[in-house]
Parts: structure tokens; C-alpha cells; sequence
């Protein structure tokens, strides 16, 4: 079926694909809403997968759907742009497309696999409607034929049999939803794909199996992910980079192996001391106390100061802005929103100031 | 006859605000509607109260003043027989109100006792008695409320009471055994009977609370239900014509050919006490509805906000409005 | 086919309760009215007429219980439901056979009208939810609370006398001979209007607002953000996916409502003097007929009990989760 699959773009890292500049985001129509985004900013470059972990609540879900503008009510977006590199090499602002452009724009260029994808498939259709209605939308000239071939090839593509074409939704387990889901996401072969909890409901063996199929369905068609979970050592192995979210912001960007290695946020070392490590020595888990703020009342300095083991004065009155860290030549990814990196090397918690090798 | 469908079966997500209930149990008063609804409704039961007192004239006594549309001495006019027709409004409102509350009380221990039954019980028990709520929702109740009291001596306000009662409590029961079903399953319950508390214990104590919004709003679909009901009973005739109702006075508004006859003051005012009443009543629901489920909350409060900020509500495309 | 074979099962057992219920009601009763009837048309009553009203009334108190029962089967199952003496001395069953058709075309057609308009606006304003649409709802709420036979009044008091646009009582124009030309019919239809319109106008509000209540809460369902992702038509998603499953409830809505819906509509032909079932209970009621009052509350109920049975099967038809193969 080449009429529909290009042939995989030769995939070129360092490239930004999808752009996410100061976005700000409330819930609330009203005069005194939720802050829920306070300039969320984040780079996704071409065909890389990149983790966006942090406690529930933090507004992971927020920002993935806010940059599709599939926030819904009474969710807004009061500032901030979302850029686009389209395959042709030009840029748009998804915030500034009219909605016909939008929705010609929509699955094309991101598609999304839901949080919950056990409601994501509406459950009067035949598997077969669903996949095929939206290819049939955003490709007018393909005949019946092609489409019901493609939906077919989809499937295989995930691993289910072609015969599951004719089933509802009821009559799939869940972790073929999800996948009839992860197929759907493929139709079109957008460039960018992202994934919230893809794999939250499923035992750990259905989770392994798919997230290594999205890791060889990255290889061979070349789209980027974003791969947002609680679980930062699943992160760990299938995400090129990570960031980490606290309390509506990112406190900390930067390859999954510095992130994992050698955490510079004390958010990030708490949020990995709460799961058993991949390889060597295990050590005792410790949760973070306490639980991020309400974001319905005004946060005053770090988001984090209150649960921050080393927190100083600064720390409650003035806000960090992410930055570069005094390893910055070193490590020319990481930028991370804290006080303590600003203060002479020797004063940082010695967790928080690992070499990189 | 009103329709009620708006109090359909909530859903499991909603069930948990319900939870919340018992401690706010009269949040729900603070949504613009029910406090209309209940506005309203305060209205009418004061005029049932005092009615007899206020009215400037017997309801039965026969006047001068024949057809006469309303005028400073009647207010609303009068009969072919010269009788005060706003006194047999404010007169009548007693009846209303008595038979659609103590129906709508009756039904609503009927469909608690059976609803909660049936869904806490579960098995034989819980098919049996849904089906039994079933049969009566699928029977049309009217004609059978008109068998009945066809049949009855009397029909009187008591006995239309409970004939409506038996045959209008379905509705409320298989709400509440839906309901009940679902907070069965639920920790805190299974908890309970873990630690052995007896059924009455468990009904009466983390049930029955939870269930507050839901048996108050399938209360009021009753007495919507028993108002209505009764006013059409009287209005064809087949309850008692000498006690005062709204019915009553349709009935005798249409014997008379007050249609025909051009008298609209004779029965537009009815009428509309009905309207308005019911439309109490559904607002109260509609305001319980939104409590019990917050999807359903119009984005109404916020309109003058969104109107000033050029926001446009829609599904699937989130306004972006920068700040200047 | 489960789905179907437990809802077919619950029809003939309601069938069951409603006769039995029938059965009953005059037996419970102190005193019975129709021996004074059958007093007052003394001679006029043929043996096999009396006999019929004794089987259906109970008026033999020497037989058992179980044998009244078995012979109320048996005139039932004859079709003989006794002697309506309004109509004296036409048999009830060809009294509801005449009017049954009258009803079926206004109160059916009307209703079933009302279930598709209402649903459509009601999806309409749950999807535009937040907009100039919201003021439609104190409206509808109005109108839903209005009993349906006022309404029938002030369109009366409105459109026939006032105006003088449509006939205000009747099925059709006494003058004419019921026969299938253009003029009956069209008399037919010009008698209908009115009704028809009422019955439409009382009853649309319960179903737009019931609609627009499921679209609401449908429109927050998972699959159509999806469907939004996927940049489907706006048109496709309101239809396709928010409206197609938010009319599953209101389906089991109708079928449930039905009860209430027939009882209002009944009046509706008492008010309009239609030559439907309602009008002949209405004129039982007033001459006290029993044995037309209770051949009327079956017919009734049975109708019912099939228009229930026709919204499961399309409720079937319409959501696969109850078309479940083994
Ligand atoms: N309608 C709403 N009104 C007000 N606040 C809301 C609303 N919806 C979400 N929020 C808040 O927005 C914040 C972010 O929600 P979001 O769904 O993005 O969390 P998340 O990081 O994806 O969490 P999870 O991992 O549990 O999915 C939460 O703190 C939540 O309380
Ligand atoms: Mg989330």
C-alpha cells in the first residue's frame, strides 16, 4: 500500500518538530480561574521520543492537550504558542490555525492515543468504521477497497489479526483497544504522536509489549513521541529525553540518561527514589511527602519549596526560571528550575551535583 | 403531562459527588434554579395555607355578576353562576398541594423500600421486584388510575392520594435501585458488611445518606406526577367535583362551554397555576440534577465573563484568548 | 438476541399483570356497579351478553376464584370483552376496534414526530451548549410543565374560535361518509392539525431536554474528544458520535415515558372531542360503562405494551452491546 505510506522519512534529530513556547493554560471562564500551565515551554524534535513525567495532577495531560487545543471546557489557553514545522519545512502556530485548518491540520500532523483508551473507541462502531472514517476524511480520493486494506494493514501493524476489523469495541480486551488505538493513531503517519498513559491500565506484560512496539514502530516509521507516564523508569527506557513536571511547570529537561543518572531537581531525584531502580544495587524506595499544591490558589516562589527537603529562603518568595546549570557545557540539554544552582557549588546537596561521566 | 427524563440514572463518576452529599447537603440551593423552583413553590404553599383566608369570596356562593371577565370587584372574573373565580383559585390551592405531596411521600417510601431492596439485595429478590417496578412503569397509569377510582366510592383527596401513589412510585424505584447497586460496590460498604454491621446499620447509615439528592429529586418527579395526575382526574370528571381544585375548576370551565363562550379567564389562570407550578418543580430537579451531575452545569454562570473576554464555548476547540 | 429473549419474556409477563390486573380491580371493589347497570337495561340484555359481564365482573359469587380466572381467559382469548352500554348495545371490542385506529394515527404520528424533532433540537442545543441556544431551556421547561390538555384549550380558544383556522372537535366533518376519497381524507387531516400540533408542542420539551441533557454528558466521553482529534467533519462528530450514542438513553426513554405520554395524549382526545380511544374512555367515564372503561385500559396497556416492544427492537438495532453472539 505504498499509495499511502511514504516511505519512513529519514529521521534527522536536532530538528524541532514541535515547539511549545510559554504556553499558559487556566480552567475557569470566570474571574479567578486555575492556573493550571504558567509558561510551559518544550522543544520535541524529529523522531525522538520524549518522556514528560510527574505526580498525577501536575498537568501533563493539560499540556499535551493544550497544544492540540483539544482542552476541554472549561479549559483556555491565555498565552503562549505552539509551532509546527510542517514536512514541507514551513511553520505554523497551531493556536493561531482558523478551525477548518485545524481540523484538516488535526491527526495529520499529531495524533493522539487518549489517557484512558478504554473510552477512546465509541462503541456503537465496528472497529473497521472507526479506523477507516478518519483516513476517509483527510483522504478523500482513496476508494473503499484501499481504505479497508489500510485499516487491515493497520491492525497487523499492531499486532492484532485483521479478522477483529468486524468487532465492536465491547468485544475487544483491553489491551487490544489500546492497540487498536496505537493503530489508529498511525493512519495517517503524523509526525508527531503523543501518548498520554498509553499503558497505565494494562498488566506489566501487555505494557512491555507495547511499548516495544511503539519503540519499533518509531524505528521504522520515523515519527516522534511524546510519552507522557507516572512511571519514570519505563521512561528511563524507551524515552531519548525527559522532562519533568511539577505543579504546572517543568522543572527539569534533559536526556533520559542524565536525567536518570544524575538528577539535578530535587523533584527529579524524589519522583526517581520512589521507584526500585533498573540495574544495580537496590535501594530503599522513598515517596516524596507530602503532595504537589492546589493549583486553584496563588503559589508564591517554587511550587516545590514546601516539600523540598532543601529549600531556602529564595525558594519561597521568588520562582526559579529553568536554565542552564553550571555543567552546561558538559551536559548542553539540561536546564533545570532551581534555586540551589545558582548558589556556590560546594553549598548544593551533593544528590543533586553528580558528575557527568 | 410532563416527561420526565431528566432524571436518568446517573452515572458511576457522578454517584461520587453524590458521596459529598451528605456533607453539603443543601449546596444544591445555591444554583439559580432550584432557588427559583423552590421560590416558586414556597409561593404556592403559603397560598395553601392562607388561602381560605384571603379569598374575597366563597368559592361555591352564587353572585350577581355572571360571566364577567375580571374586574376590580372579581379579579379574575366570574362563572356562568356568578361565582368568584380567584377564590376558587386560592381555595383550591390546598387540594393540590395536599394530594401531590402526600401522594408523592407515599410513592417515595414505596420506591425507597422497593428500590433500595432490590438493588442491596441483589439475585431473585432484585428481579423479582424490578420487574414488578417495571410492570408498573409500562402500564399506562392514568387509564388505570381512572379504573380504579371509577370504581372506588367517594374519591376523595385521600384516596386519590393513594391510588396515584401505587401506581406512580416506579419511577423513583428504579432510580434508586440503580443507585443503590452501584454504592454497594463501593469501599466504604463493602467495608461495613466486611466488619459485620448489620443491614439496617449499613442501609440506614452509609446508604440511605448517600442517596439524599437522588430520592429528593425522584420525590419531586412524583409530585409532579400526582399533581398532574389529579388535576386531569378531575379535570374529566372522575373525582369528587365538589372539592376544590385547579382540576375542579377546568372541569366545570369546560361543562359550561366556557371555550365557546369566550371566557378565557375561566381557565387560562388554572392553567398557568399548573405551569408554574410544575415548572417549580422542574426546576428544583434540574437544579438537583446539576448537583448530582456537574457535566450538566451550565456554563450559564460564567456567561457575562465570557461575553466580555470573547470567549466562545465549543467541544473540541479551545479558545485561546491572550491577555492584553 | 438474549437482550431481546429477556425483554419478550418481561412483555408477556407485564401482559399477564395487566389482565390480571383488570381481572381483579372490579372483584376488589365492595358492592358492584354493573349489577346496577344490568338492573336498569333489565331485558334489554341478551343471555350470552350477561353472561360475558358476570365472567368479566365477577358477579357470580358462588363460583371459586380460579375458576373466574380460567373463564376470563377464555372469553379474553374469544376476543369478547363484554357489552359497552354507552354504546348499548355494541360489544366493547368493536367500540375499541372502531376508535383504536383514530388513536394509533393521531397520538402515534404525533408522538413519534415529537420524539424526532425534540431529539434534534435537543441535540442541537447540547452541542452549542453555552450559547443563545441555553435560552431555549427555561422555554422547553415551560412547556414541559404545562398540562398537555390546557394547552389543547388555549389552541382551541387560539386557532378555531378566535381565528377560526381548523375545526376545534371531531376526527372529520360530521357531514361527510367515511369512505377513502380526497375529501374525507383531507377533512381528516385538516381535524388533525390541531391535535396533532398540541400533542407535539406538550410533549417535544421532555425530549429536547432530555436530549440535550445526554449530549451534554455524552460530549465529555472520551471517544469524541477522539473523534475532535482525529479533525473528523463537525457534522460527523455531533451526529456520527455524540448524538448516535446519546439517543440510546432517550431511546429507553421513550419506551418508558410511553405510559405517561398515552395517559396525556388520552386527554388531548377528550379536549378535541377525537373519536380516538381517549374520547370513548372519557364518554365511559361520564356514563360510568365499566365494561368499556376496562376494555379500553387493556387495549390501551397491549398498545403500549407493542410500541414498547418496537423501541427494543430498535434500540437493538442501535446498540451493538445488546446484540452480543454468545
Ligand atoms: N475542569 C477543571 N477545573 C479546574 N481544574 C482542573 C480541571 N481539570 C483539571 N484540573 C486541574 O488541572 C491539573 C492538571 O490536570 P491534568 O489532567 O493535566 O493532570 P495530569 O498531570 O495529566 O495527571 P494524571 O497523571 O492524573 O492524568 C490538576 O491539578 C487538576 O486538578
Ligand atoms: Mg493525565
Amino acid at each position: 500500500m505504498s499509495t499511502v505510506l511514504p516511505t519512513p522519512a529519514t529521521v534527522k534529530t536536532g530538528e524541532p518538530v514541535l515547539q511549545i513556547r510559554n504556553l499558559v493554560v487556566d480552567y475557569g471562564y470566570g474571574d479567578d480561574p486555575t492556573h493550571v500551565l504558567r509558561e510551559v515551554s518544550l522543544t520535541l524534535n524529529k523522531g525522538e521520543v520524549l518522556g514528560l513525567a510527574g505526580e498525577s495532577g501536575c498537568g501533563m495531560s493539560t499540556l499535551a492537550y493544550a497544544a492540540s487545543r483539544l482542552l476541554p471546557p472549561p479549559g483556555i489557553i491565555t498565552g503562549g504558542e505552539v509551532l509546527f514545522t510542517r514536512r514541507d519545512g514551513s511553520v505554523v502556530d497551531i493556536l493561531k490555525l482558523s478551525d477548518k485548518e485545524l481540523r484538516a491540520a488535526r491527526w495529520n500532523d499529531i495524533a493522539i492515543v487518549f489517557q484512558g483508551a478504554m473510552n477512546s473507541l465509541n462503541p456503537v462502531y465496528r472497529v473497521s468504521k472507526q479506523l477507516t472514517d478518519v483516513i476517509a476524511t483527510h483522504r478523500p480520493a482513496l476508494s473503499r477497497r484501499e481504505l479497508d486494506d489500510r485499516a487491515a494493514e493497520l491492525l497487523e501493524l499492531v499486532g492484532i489479526s485483521p479478522d477483529r476489523l468486524r468487532s465492536f469495541p465491547h468485544q475487544l480486551s483491553g489491551g487490544m483497544r489500546q492497540r487498536v488505538m496505537i493503530a489508529m493513531a498511525l493512519a495517517l503517519e503524523p509526525q508527531v504522536l503523543i501518548m498520554d498513559e498509553p499503558t497505565t491500565a494494562l498488566d506489566v506484560v501487555m505494557q512491555r509489549q507495547i511499548v516495544e512496539q511503539i519503540t519499533d514502530l518509531r524505528e521504522r516509521l520515523g515519527f516522534a513521541v511524546i510519552f507522557i507516564t507516572h512511571d519514570v523508569s519505563l521512561l528511563i527506557e524507551v524515552a531519548d529525553r525527559i522532562a519533568i513536571m511539577y505543579a504546572g511547570e517543568i522543572v527539569e529537561s534533559a536526556t533520559a540518561s542524565e536525567v536518570y543518572r544524575m538528577p539535578r531537581h530535587p523533584y527529579s531525584d524524589g519522583l526517581l527514589g520512589s521507584f526500585p531502580p533498573l540495574h544495580g544495587p537496590r535501594r530503599e524506595l522513598g515517596g516524596i511527602p507530602g503532595s504537589p499544591p492546589d493549583l486553584a490558589k496563588p503559589i508564591d516562589g517554587c511550587p516545590y519549596a514546601d516539600r523540598c527537603p532543601f529549600a531556602f529562603d529564595r525558594c519561597r518568595v521568588e520562582n526559579p526560571a529553568l536554565k542552564q546549570t553550571v555543567f552546561a557545557d558538559l551536559e548542553p540539554e539540561r536546564l533545570v528550575a532551581c534555586h540551589l544552582h545558582d548558589l556556590p557549588l560546594a553549598k548544593v546537596p551533593v544528590q543533586l551535583t553528580r558528575r557527568p561521566a | 403531562m410532563a416527561i420526565d427524563l431528566t432524571i436518568t440514572a446517573p452515572d458511576v463518576t457522578t454517584a461520587a459527588v453524590a458521596g459529598r452529599a451528605a456533607r453539603h447537603r443543601f449546596v444544591f440551593l445555591r444554583n439559580g434554579k432550584a432557588i427559583t423552583g423552590v421560590a416558586i413553590l414556597g409561593f404556592f404553599a403559603i397560598i395553601a395555607i392562607i388561602g381560605q383566608f384571603i379569598a374575597p369570596y366563597d368559592p361555591d356562593t352564587l353572585g350577581p355578576d355572571i360571566m364577567q371577565p375580571p374586574s376590580a370587584a372579581h379579579w379574575l372574573g366570574t362563572t356562568n353562576l356568578g361565582q368568584d373565580i380567584l377564590s376558587q383559585l386560592l381555595i383550591g390551592t390546598r387540594g393540590v398541594m395536599i394530594v401531590g405531596f402526600a401522594a408523592g411521600i407515599i410513592a417515595t417510601i414505596l420506591a425507597i423500600i422497593i428500590g433500595v431492596s432490590a438493588g442491596y439485595a441483589g439475585g431473585v429478590v432484585d428481579e423479582v421486584l424490578s420487574a414488578v417496578s417495571n410492570i408498573f412503569l409500562v402500564i399506562p397509569a392514568l387509564p388505570l388510575i381512572i379504573i380504579i377510582t371509577g370504581q372506588l366510592p367517594g374519591g376523595g383527596e385521600v384516596v386519590i392520594s393513594l391510588v396515584i401513589a401505587v401506581t406512580g412510585w416506579a419511577w423513583g424505584s428504579r432510580i434508586l435501585r440503580a443507585q443503590t447497586l452501584s454504592l454497594r460496590k463501593r469501599d466504604f460498604v463493602e467495608a461495613s458488611r466486611a466488619n459485620g454491621e448489620s443491614i439496617f446499620r449499613i442501609i440506614g447509615f452509609e446508604i440511605l445518606p448517600n442517596l439524599t439528592a437522588i430520592i429528593v429529586s425522584s420525590f419531586i418527579g412524583t409530585v409532579t406526577f400526582a399533581i398532574l395526575s389529579q388535576i386531569t382526574l378531575a379535570f374529566i370528571g372522575v373525582t369528587s367535583i365538589s372539592e376544590w381544585n385547579w382540576g375542579t375548576i377546568l372541569f366545570w370551565a369546560q361543562s359550561n362551554q366556557a371555550l365557546a363562550r369566550g371566557a378565557w379567564w375561566w381557565f387560562v389562570p388554572a392553567g398557568l397555576c399548573i405551569a408554574l407550578l410544575g415548572m417549580s418543580l422542574a426546576l428544583i430537579n434540574f437544579g438537583i440534577d446539576e448537583f448530582i451531575n456537574p457535566r450538566l452545569r451550565s456554563t450559564g454562570q460564567n456567561a457575562k465573563a465570557m461575553r466580555r473576554r470573547g470567549i466562545v464555548a465549543r467541544i473540541g476547540f479551545t479558545p485561546v484568548v491572550r491577555k492584553r | 438476541m438474549r437482550f431481546l429473549a429477556r425483554r419478550f419474556i418481561f412483555y408477556v409477563i407485564t401482559a399477564w399483570a395487566a389482565i390480571t390486573i383488570n381481572f381483579f380491580i372490579p372483584r376488589a371493589m365492595e358492592g358492584n356497579p354493573v349489577d346496577a347497570l344490568l338492573a336498569r337495561y333489565q331485558g334489554q340484555v341478551s343471555p350470552d351478553a350477561i353472561r360475558a359481564l358476570t365472567v368479566l365482573f365477577g358477579l357470580d359469587k358462588n363460583q371459586s376464584l380460579w375458576d373466574q380466572y380460567v373463564q376470563y381467559w377464555q372469553l379474553l382469548f374469544s376476543g369478547n370483552l363484554g357489552l359497552s352500554f354507552t354504546f348499548f348495545p355494541t360489544p366493547v371490542a368493536t367500540v375499541v376496534q372502531q376508535s383504536l385506529p383514530w388513536t394509533l394515527g393521531l397520538v402515534g404520528l404525533s408522538t413519534v414526530i415529537s420524539f424526532f424533532v425534540g431529539t434534534l433540537i435537543g441535540t442541537a442545543i447540547g452541542w452549542k451548549r453555552g450559547t443563545w441556544a441555553d435560552g431555549l431551556l427555561p422555554v422547553a421547561t415551560f412547556f414541559s410543565a404545562v398540562p398537555y390538555f390546557w394547552l389543547g384549550l388555549l389552541a382551541i380558544m387560539l386557532f378555531s374560535l378566535t381565528l377560526k383556522l381548523l375545526p376545534a372537535a371531531q376526527g372529520y366533518d360530521p357531514g361527510l361518509i367515511p369512505n377513502l376519497d380526497f375529501i374525507f381524507i383531507g377533512s381528516v387531516i385538516q381535524h388533525g392539525i390541531l391535535p396533532a400540533l398540541t400533542i407535539v408542542l406538550s410533549s417535544i420539551a421532555g425530549w429536547m431536554l432530555g436530549m440535550r441533557n445526554m449530549m451534554v454528558t455524552v460530549t465529555s466521553e472520551d471517544y469524541v474528544s477522539v473523534a475532535q482529534a482525529k479533525g473528523l467533519s463537525e457534522r460527523r462528530i455531533m451526529f456520527g458520535y455524540a448524538a448516535r450514542n446519546a439517543i440510546l438513553p432517550q431511546i429507553s426513554g421513550f419506551a418508558l415515558s410511553l405510559g405517561f405520554i398515552v395517559s396525556g395524549t388520552l386527554v388531548m382526545e377528550m379536549v378535541f372531542s377525537y373519536p380516538g380511544i381517549g374520547f370513548v374512555l372519557y364518554q365511559a367515564v361520564s356514563a360510568k360503562d365499566y365494561p368499556l372503561m376496562q376494555g379500553v385500559f387493556l387495549v390501551i396497556t397491549l398498545s403500549v405494551l407493542v410500541a414498547n416492544i418496537i423501541a427494543d427492537l430498535v434500540y437493538t438495532l442501535l446498540d451493538p452491546r445488546t446484540r452480543q453472539e454468545g
